[in-house]
Formats: structure tokens, sequence, C-alpha cells
């Protein structure tokens, strides 16, 4: 039952030597052992290493009593995406393309988990090269949805999604280009944020859409969430795109009062197509922040069909780029191996890069995008603190339901890419559960660099809304 | 053939290695002549799945002061692209390089003629990995090896506007740009290394009417021809000349025939002095360039711009002017004085030293362009000391030369009868023997002469 804990109850009880590393790395890969063939959740194990690791931090932990203090994840067993370069263990990017191809450094962010003395347990299941939006486009099989195995967790981080969902780690590394992180924390019922572009290095992790990719991961509360994003967050000398902003330690404002705060949220949705379920849900949320202090403010739509067409061009253009390099002469196998969702994106990117389309596709999407982030700021950001949205206008679908929907599933993201445009961070807490008992988050959106204020918002809410009944729900495997 | 019937038009791409310490977007060392095949690499450079560039800030430096020094414009904002394809020296699939932005544009050098060749623009890039191909004639056998130590080592390519119509100029253009990048020191720019490569694109325009289109009309004086051919693989400024003199040659003979030559890639063949055709306009790439997302975009502010030109120093065309004011040198040797940048300082040295002795500049740049010392292991100082020794020498007194050469020859019967019976090389021991004489050093030439005439 120790994986269970959240990761501030596991330090507390590390701290107090009621309980080992050791056995909270035992009862994580026990909890895996029970219930991954059903969930399919890792493509590697690393029980030998972990194991080793957890040792080193109980004899730490034993010769020094405040070890917790410089190392605030010492003894904790997380998972990584298989995109994260890790010495030693093979990195897939959930593609047979790269399977075999075992990584000889190690990412910036796995290289800050390691000096906090995390544990790393595995890597996690992931829709192939991070395009999707189930978790079903991965080569090493689709991952379940832990309330219900029959439908998806949401993707592309599908793994550490339900790594977590499934307390089988304490914490889970995912990156987010489109909606990777808060949609599959949306459909897991757990925290998931996209962090400012460039707050977390992306050195070390297998770059999907470059101008994109946020690196964050997923836990059980919010609180937890800042304690790690004190670890992954800063400057990277190997990442050009990195801020040189200060960071500030986010567990500080998490009790800050929600008054004086003026939070947007939008009345009428794209199309007015949204689930009966999600729209529910998300209105009961913001009532609840309304009880709680904060002004709501009804909104316009960030939302604009323009925006996912901009991003489903230039975020295929730069992965046409990015994947060139699986050129099956080095490492890993040939570019036959790719499959079709890959090949489409390459594709499309190629196509949209040419000599005499450049102009209509590449530049006009780069035009749109440009638009959107001076919007953001003069139309919204100005006046108000934060937005709320709902992540996914459905809740999680039934396995197999869009695999051959391309469109259908590039519009699940409609909430979600708008901030992977702008570089803004992104927030998906759990909500509730649909009337099939499937989970629905919610997004809270903020400036560039707010994620304090994100952590403050959602913060607030989870405190509101820990006794309620759905709260206590766990997922029965 | 015709000589004026046809104009050449000639525009040249020139790329040059920069020395820097490390390579362009990672820390792994840029020496990589010589050394043991993939020592000098990290996952950036090897393009390995997550890695990351992150730009040198020397090598952009440096490649604004070659704008500079090439009288080119320094944009406020510039930025890096992706210039993708395929090669399987490219470990990410694409080229980091500069397509529509580049950190300088609009330059010109002047040539010794007065004619001023444009300079269109000057980027940043990086340098691929080396293939060495193995063959054999059995299938296992044929392979190829991949030397990742050149992969990402920082270039600069400097690309002209289409200003020659001919070969002469062309090398003198590669020869003071050779100049300019070694008095910036910012490479070393050794042909025979690859730190310098050349790829002159050529084409002829018709003087009289538009061979293309049977429309009869002349073309016009700045219009350019409707095809250009572009040749690879130069590694000497030499056979850049014979490439652009074949070239004029083969295209000249299609001309004639009334059709057009095909707008295409040709390779170099040394052996024959020829070119052959590579790539046709038709296989041309499409490099999809997009701005590389890696790297934000670079904005300066003009003191920066002005910082950078501070610290560019004289430059060839400065020195040779200054040398003729200052110190009333003919144009011819205050060209040869400045060709490398280390001769140029040598000798202005020496001039300094040479004050305290009254000697004329004029006498040590000769001094220096006759005798060539070694300025390597020579200081100025003792290239002075030399000079003014050869000055006190013909001033030995003569009466004293001569009265100690009689004595010398007395002393030594038995080297004059040997030298008389043809021993010739006895000379030179007689001519130490009289230097032994004198306290200070005087002239062994002016003793032998004397020698030699008392002897015959």
């Amino acid at each position: 039952m120790l994986n269970k804990l959240t990761i501030k109850q596991a330090k507390e009880g590390l701290k107090s030597k009621q309980f080992s590393s050791i056995e909270l790395t035992r009862a994580c890969l026990d909890r895996i052992k029970e219930t991954d063939e059903k969930l399919n959740v890792f493509v590697t194990l690393t029980e030998e290493q972990a194991l080793k690791d957890a040792a080193k931090a109980d004899s730490v932990l034993a010769s020094q009593g405040d070890a917790l203090e410089a190392m605030p994840l010492l003894g904790i067993p997380i998972a990584l995406k298989d995109m994260f370069s890790a010495k030693g263990i093979q990195t897939t990017a959930g593609s047979s393309v790269l399977e075999g191809y075992v990584s000889p450094y190690d990412a910036t962010v796995v290289t800050k988990l390691k000096n906090a003395g995390a544990v790393i347990i595995g890597k996690t299941n992931q829709d192939a090269w991070a395009h999707g939006s189930s978790g079903e486009n991965s080569d090493f099989g689709p991952t379940k949805n832990p309330w219900n195995p029959e439908y998806v967790p949401g993707g592309s981080s599908s793994g550490s999604a339900v790594a977590v969902a499934s307390d089988m780690a304490f914490a889970a590394m995912g990156t987010d280009t489109g909606g990777s992180i808060r949609l599959p924390a949306s459909f897991t019922n757990t925290v998931g944020l996209k962090p400012t572009y460039g707050r977390v290095s992306r050195y070390g992790i297998v770059a999907m859409a470059s101008s994109h990719d946020s690196i964050g991961h997923f836990t059980k509360t919010v609180e937890d969430y800042a304690i790690f994003l004190n670890v992954t967050a800063g400057q990277d000398p190997m990442d050009a795109t990195t801020a040189d902003k200060e960071i500030p330690d986010y567990t500080k404002s998490l009790s800050t009062p929600l008054k004086d705060l003026k939070i947007g949220y939008h009345k009428q949705f794209f199309n007015g197509e949204i689930d009966n379920d999600v729209a529910e849900i998300y209105k009961e949320a913001v009532m609840k922040l309304q009880d709680l202090g904060a002004e709501i403010v009804d909104l316009v739509s960030i939302y604009s069909s323009n925006y996912i067409a901009s991003y489903y061009i230039i975020q295929p253009a730069e992965v046409s780029s990015n994947l060139a390099r699986y050129d099956g002469i080095r490492y890993g196998n040939g570019r036959d191996e790719f499959g079709d969702e890959a090949k489409r994106r390459i594709m499309l990117g190629t196509h949209a890069l040419s000599s005499g389309y450049y102009d209509q596709y590449y530049n006009k999407a780069s035009q749109v995008r440009s638009v959107l982030i001076k919007d953001l700021q003069t139309q919204f950001f100005n006046k108000i603190d934060a937005i709320l949205a709902p992540v996914s206008p459905t809740p999680p679908w039934k396995l197999g339901e869009k695999t051959d929907d391309p469109l259908k599933m590039y519009l699940s993201d409609i909430f979600t890419v708008t901030a992977n445009l702008a570089g803004i961070p992104g927030l998906s807490i759990p909500t509730g559960f649909t009337s099939l008992g499937l989970p629905v988050g919610m997004q809270i959106l903020g400036p560039q660099f707010s994620e304090e204020l994100l952590f403050q918002i959602g913060h607030a809410y989870e405190q509101a809304t820990k006794n309620e009944d759905w709260r206590q729900k766990e997922p029965v495997l | 053939m015709n000589k004026n019937k046809y104009q050449p038009v000639i525009g040249l791409e020139v790329h040059v290695e920069l020395k820097t310490k490390s390579k362009m977007f990672c820390g792994c060392s840029a020496d990589y002549f010589g050394q043991k095949p993939n020592t000098h690499t990290c996952p950036v450079c090897l393009g390995l799945p997550g890695a990351l560039p992150v730009p040198n800030k020397k090598a952009i430096e440096w490649c604004i002061m070659i704008g500079q020094a090439l009288n080119c414009e320094i944009p406020l904002f510039s930025k890096f692209d992706r210039k993708n394809y395929f090669y399987p020296d490219l470990a990410k699939g694409y080229q980091i390089s500069q397509y529509d932005q580049p950190f300088a544009v609009k330059g010109f050098i002047e040539l010794s003629n007065g004619k001023k060749i444009g300079i269109t623009r000057v980027h940043m890039e990086e340098d691929t990995a080396k293939l060495m191909h193995q063959f054999g004639n059995q299938k296992n056998e044929n392979y190829s090896l991949i030397d990742f130590n050149r992969s990402g080592v920082p270039l600069v390519e400097i690309v002209t506007d289409p200003d020659f119509d001919n070969a002469e100029d062309v090398k003198e253009y590669l020869q003071r740009l050779q100049q300019i990048v070694r008095y910036l020191d910012v490479s070393f720019a050794d042909m025979e290394k690859g730190d310098m490569r050349l790829e002159p694109n050529i084409s002829l325009r018709s003087n009289t009417t538009n061979t293309t289109n049977n429309t009869n009309k002349p073309i016009l004086k700045n219009e350019l021809p409707p095809y250009k051919v572009e040749v690879k693989n130069i590694n000497s400024f030499n056979f850049v000349g014979k490439a652009i003199e074949f070239e004029i040659k083969r295209q000249t003979e299609i001309l004639d025939k009334g059709d057009t030559p095909a707008q295409e890639t040709r390779g170099f063949v040394e052996s024959s002095n020829s070119t052959v055709s590579q790539r046709s306009k038709e296989d041309a790439m499409d490099y999809r360039y997009f701005p590389e997302p890696d790297i934000p975009p670079i904005r300066w502010q003009e003191s920066q711009i002005s910082n950078f030109k501070s610290q560019i120093p004289e430059l060839p065309d400065a020195k040779t002017k200054r040398f003729e004011q200052e110190f009333g040198l003919s144009p011819y040797d205050a060209e040869i004085l400045t060709r490398e940048k280390a001769l140029a300082e040598f000798f202005e040295k020496a001039v300094t030293d040479g004050k305290k002795f009254d000697i004329d500049p004029k006498k040590i740049a000769n001094y220096i362009i006759n005798k060539k010392p070694n300025i390597e292991d020579t200081l100025p100082a003792e290239l002075i000391q030399s000079i003014v020794q050869v000055h006190q020498v013909s001033s030995v007194d003569e009466d004293k030369l001569n009265e100690i050469i009689e004595k010398v020859l007395k002393e030594n019967p038995k080297a004059v009868e040997d030298y008389k019976k043809g021993k010739e090389t006895v000379i030179m021991f007689l001519v130490g023997q009289v230097m032994r004489q004198f306290p200070e050093k005087i002239d062994a030439g002016k003793v032998k002469a004397v020698l030699t005439a008392k002897l015959k």
C-alpha cells in the first residue's frame, strides 16, 4: 500500500523512518508485476538498478538526517517516458525504429532527478514519437486506461499517466507538444502540467516538434507536482531555448487564497461540440473556484480553428526534419519501420516546407502563431490572471474508436494546442468522473512563467474538493 | 571563336573553416586534422536522439568580423535555419545554416585593377562528417566509414555577386580573401587541409543576341544568363582558374551551336583539368529551409556590432597604403611586406629598432625582401644588427685588411700552394684566418674577394 502515498507523504515517512526507499520501490515494482499485463505501461523495467539506487538512498537517509533537504526526491521511485535518454537504458520513443538503441548519455532532466536522489524504475510506453492522443500508436501495443481497460488513457504520454494513476510510480516524466501531458492527465485522474516553453530543459529528450515540446510530469497532487518541478526547472547551458529566469520555490505559494484573482471562463464552446458530461463537470469546477473567492469572467473563446490548423502545419514540418536522423545508418532499424502516423506527418511536413508551398503553409501558420501570442496577451492576460478550459472535448474513448480517423484524433487536441503554439503553461487537474466512471480534468492556463499561479488555483480546488466522494475513488484492477 | 561574342559571368562561393577551439554547436575540439577518427565527438555532433545545438559565440563573432572586414552591413536581426537533405555524412539529416537572414550582407572586395567585387552575403554553418569509402572485389570488402571529428566544425560561407568576368580576377579575389581571414586570425585558410573550399558558378552572356528564346533581342547588359553551371570539389586557386577556363571553352562551343548549356552542378577533375556533370537541374535538391527552432534568433545592439568592428586589426590594403606613405616604400615592396601579417609586423618592429641606428626603412625593406630572413627564428633586433654590421664592414680600413691578408698568406704557405694547385675550397680556411685577426665581425664576402684577387 506504500505505493499509494503522495510524494509528500512518502518523504515524511522516509524522514521519520517509518519505511525505507527499498520498501517504497518494492511496493511500486510489485504493483507493476501485478497489473502491467493488463495495462501495458512499461517498455523497459530497470528493477535491479532501481533496487540498488533505493538501497543507496536508504544508506544516505540513515547517515544524514537532513538528506531530503539537499536531495528533495531521495528514495522516491519514478518513471520516465521512453523519450528521455538515460545512460545505459534503451530509449525507443515508442517506435521499433529505435528499438535496441541504448542511450550513452543522460538527459539534463534525468541528471537533475538522479542528483535529487530519485529512483528510476523504468521507461514507459507512449504513442510512437509522441504522435497521438490516445496511447494506441505505440509499436509496443496500446496502454490501457486503469479506470476501464477498454478505454484509452490518452496520449502521447500514456504510460507515464497510467503509471501514476495506478500507483506504479510516485511521479512520471512526460512531454507535451500538443497536449500529450494534459490530455492523459485528464483521462486518468492525475495532475499534469505543460510548463512554459523554456522552463524545463529539452536536452536529451527525443524531439518531436522542437518549438512546441515542453517537458513536464504526472503526479497525484498539485503539491507533489510543485515539489518535482522545483527539481526539473531551470536554465540549461545545453539547451539554448531555456530561459534565464529565476526559479521560485513552487511549493511556497500553494496556499495563497484565490480572492483578488480574475479568472476567465468559456461559456460557449467551439461549434458547441463538447460532451455533456464534460461540460457539466467543467461548469461545476468553475463554480467551485468562484465559491473559493475568485472572480469569474465570461470570455469569448480563445480557441479558433485557425490555431489547430496552424499547429498541424508547423508541428509536422518540425517532425519531418527531426525524424530525418533516424536513417538506419548508425543505430536502430531502417525507416521502413516507421508507422503510418509518423509517415503521415513526415509527408505533411515535407510538403508544407517544400519550395513553392512554404509561404502558403509554414509561413502562414507562423504568422497565425504570432497573432495568437499577441492576442493572448492583449485580449486576455492584460485583463485576467488565468483562463479555465476543458482539456478535451470528450471523455476517454474506447480503444480503436478513432484509430481509423486521423482527423478526428487530431481534433481531440483542439483545447490543448493553443498553449503549445503560444508557449504558455497549462495545468490539468482532476475534476470528476462521467456517468460511465471515466475521469475528466480541467485546464488552467496562464501567461508565460505563471506556474506558481496555476498551482495556487489547482491546489485550492484540490483542497476544497478533497472530501468529495469522487476523490475517494480508486481504479479497480 | 570570337572573343567578344560572349562575356563570362562568374560568381563564387567560398567556405572558410574557422580555427575556434570548439565546434560550432558543442564543446568538442574543432581540431580534427590528423586525429584518430571519432575521438572528438559527443551526442550533439553525432546527432544522437535528444541532443541540442548551442551556438559557439566566438564563431559568430568571427563570422561578423569577416563580414565587417569585407565591408558588409551587419543586420541587427539574424537567425539560423535548417537545411534539410539526406547524406550519410550529415548526422542530423539537416545542416544548421543560415538562409534568408545571414549575419552579414552587401559588402565588397576591391581588386588591384580597381574593380569592386560585390559580396552578397556572409553566413555561418556547420561542417559535415567525413566519409571514407573502401572498395574491394568481394561484397564484404565494399563499405564506407564515417569519421565524425569534422562534424559540426564552424564554417563561414562567403558568396559573391556574379561580378567576375575572368579567371585572373577570381584568383586575385581568392588571394585577398585568404589574406584577410589570416589577418583576422580566424582561420588557417590552408588549402591543403581543406580550410578553404571553392565553388565557382560560371555562365556566358551573349553580347549580341539572346540565345535562349529566339527573340533575337540583345540581352540587357546586367541581365543574367538563363542558366548557371556550378563547379564543386576544387581545392586550389589554380584549379579554380583551370575550371573557369575549361567551362568558358565548353560553354562557348555549346552556345556557338545555337544551344543553351544545361543548368547543372559539375565536378572538377584534376588529372585532365576538366569538369564533368554531377547533378542536373531536375535533380536539384529542395532543401526545405525553415527557422532552426532549437536556437533563438539573434538580435544585436549597435554597440555590440561596433565592438566587433573595433577588434578588427589593420587589414592588408590599409597596411600597404600606410607602408607606402609612412616609410616611403614602393607599392611593390609594400605589397610584398604586407602579404603576411607576421612579416609586416616583423618589418615594422625592425623599423622601430632601426631608428636607433638611423637606418632607412627602405633599406630594411630591401634587406628583408632580398635576403628573406627566417622571421620565425630571427628577432627584428638581430636583423638590425646584421644590417649595422654590413654597414660597418664597408668601412673597414683597406690598408689594415691588406696588411693582415699579406700576413696570413705568409703564415700559411701550404694552403696557398693547395689553392694554386686547384683545391679552391681552401679559400674559406684563409678567410677564417683573416677574420680572426679582427675583433669585430667583418664581411666575409669582402675578405674572400680581396683574397681571391691577391692569389691570382
